[in-house]
Parts: structure tokens; sequence; C-alpha cells
């Protein structure tokens, strides 16, 4: 979802994804702290909110993966 | 061997839709600055020509321009000339100025991003071109200076979607321009000046020192 977009914020993700927020919020952590994406946290009238977006390194690890996918598939029957 | 083409499918699919929503990033400030700075020459030499200054407020500049043909040249002919020139000086520079920006990311300058960008926001132009011309060719000359404004900031907003973002707003300040010029033809000159000149110049420079700097 994030290579699609330029900011999700996190209850996006979590409607679009149909995942606990505990569940999210771990894959997220994993995913910031290999530098794949990056946060930015905002405050929308008092409440806070926090967006979330790829970064060009994520890019490359998602279309590798893609591309890991592919050849996997292409080998298997 | 179906379910591995459906995977293969999505793949695809996953792909495609990575493609159609990659911006171009590689536009320069530097061309907004160009492109300002060629803007109120542009105005500059229409000031000149009619032998009056900005907010005097004698008379339309329109119709300032009908009582005299200056150097034995129709006004409506510098006009366009004028147009022109700004135009394409300012097409030059932004093309110089953003290949020069993508050589430096290392990224093309001619790819489905860019080229979806043109294409939507040669649309909105193409039309309020074409709907000047109208204009002109009925004597409503006051009315295309607003009209310019208006349909520039319009392909703006929609180009702001295949490009950098920050270009939404100038689209939106350039038709709030263009409308309130509406009710005010005689400034048209001013308020062109100020859209095509003043804005760019500043939108230039912020972008110039939020991504470039």
């Amino acid at each position: 979802m994030l290579v699609v977009n330029d900011w999700v914020d996190f209850k996006t993700l979590k409607e679009m994804l149909g995942l606990s927020d505990g569940n999210l919020a771990s894959h997220l952590k994993t995913l910031e702290k290999n530098d794949f994406i990056k946060i930015k946290k905002e405050f929308i009238g008092r409440k806070p909110q926090t967006s979330y977006a790829v970064t060009d390194l994520g890019k490359k690890a998602f279309t590798d993966h893609l591309d890991a996918l592919e050849e996997i598939i292409r080998q298997s029957k | 061997m179906d379910q591995r083409n459906q995977h293969l499918e999505n793949l695809t699919e996953i792909r495609a839709l990575m493609e159609r929503s990659s911006r171009f990033i590689s536009l320069s400030g530097l061309s907004g600055v160009a492109a300002g700075i060629f803007a109120l020459m542009g105005a500059a030499a229409v000031y000149w020509y009619l032998g009056i200054s900005p907010f005097d407020g004698k008379n339309a500049y329109y119709v300032t321009a009908e009582t005299l043909s200056r150097g034995g040249v129709h006004y409506l002919t510098f006009f366009l000339l004028d147009a022109g020139a700004v135009l394409l000086l300012a097409l030059t520079s932004g093309i110089f100025f953003t290949t020069r920006q993508a050589r430096k990311k290392g990224l093309k300058v001619w790819d489905a991003s860019s080229r979806r960008l043109l294409i939507n926001m040669a649309i909105p132009l193409a039309a309020g071109g074409i709907f000047c011309l109208g204009l002109l060719f009925h004597g409503h000359f006051g009315m295309v200076a607003p009209a310019m404004l208006i349909f520039y900031g319009l392909a703006c907003v929609n180009a702001s979607k295949y490009t950098l973002n920050d270009i939404r707003n100038l689209g939106i300040l350039e038709i709030v321009l263009g409308l309130i010029a509406t009710f005010y033809l005689g400034y048209g000159l001013e308020f062109w000046a100020l859209g095509f000149g003043v804005l760019h110049i500043v939108y230039g420079l912020i972008m110039y020192f939020k991504y470039e700097r």
C-alpha cells in the first residue's frame, strides 16, 4: 500500500489490511528498523496522527521481493 | 498451472499499480523562478509598450492598447509575440533545469511518469489556450488574462498528482487570482504579472530550498 501512495496513516492501513493494532504496529516497527519506511507524526486538530511512507530502500526491497516471488512461481510446477 | 498463471497475473497487476502511481520528482524549483522572471520581463515589456505603469488605474490596459499602435506594430501582435516569447523561454529554461535535476538524481528525464505529467498538464492548458484564442476572436480582450490564470491554475492542480505535490497550492492560488481578476478586468496585466511572475518566483524558491538545497 505504501508503494502506491505517498503517505498513509495508521488508521487507513489498519482498515485496508484488516489487522489488529498490535499486529500492524509490530510490522511497521520492523519495517522502520530496516529503513524501509519513514514515519511522520502530525496533529489533526488536537489528535495525533502517524503516517507512513516507503523509502527508496524500501521500494527497492519490495521490487526485489516481487522479482524473487516471480522466480519462485515460474520455477514451480 | 492455472493457479500459477493467476499468481503471475497478480504480480503483473501489482507492478502495473506501482508504475501508474509513480510521480515525476525531478521537477526543479528553478524552472519556476526562471519562468517567473521571464513573465515579469514580458509584463514590463507590455507596460513599456503602452507607456503606462502598474496600478495607475487610469484606463484598462486593453483600452489604452486600442488607442495606440507603437512602432507600427499592432498591439495584438505585440501581446501575442510577448506572451509567446515568455512561454518559449519559460519552457526552455524549465526543460533545462528539470533535465539537470533528473541527471543529478540519476533518473531519466523522459519516462512513463514524465510523459503522464506532460499529457495531463497539456489537456487543460490546450483547452485554455484555445479558449483564450476564442476570447480574442470575439474581442473580449479583458477576459484573456483572468482566463489564462484560471486555466493554468487548473492545469497545475491536475498536474500536481503526477509530480511534486507543492504545485497544487500554486495552482489553487493561480485560480483564486484569476477569479479575482475576473472582476477587475482593468488590472488584468497586474494580476497576470502577479500570477505568472511573482507567484512562480516565490514557489520556485520554496521548492528549490525544500528539495534541492
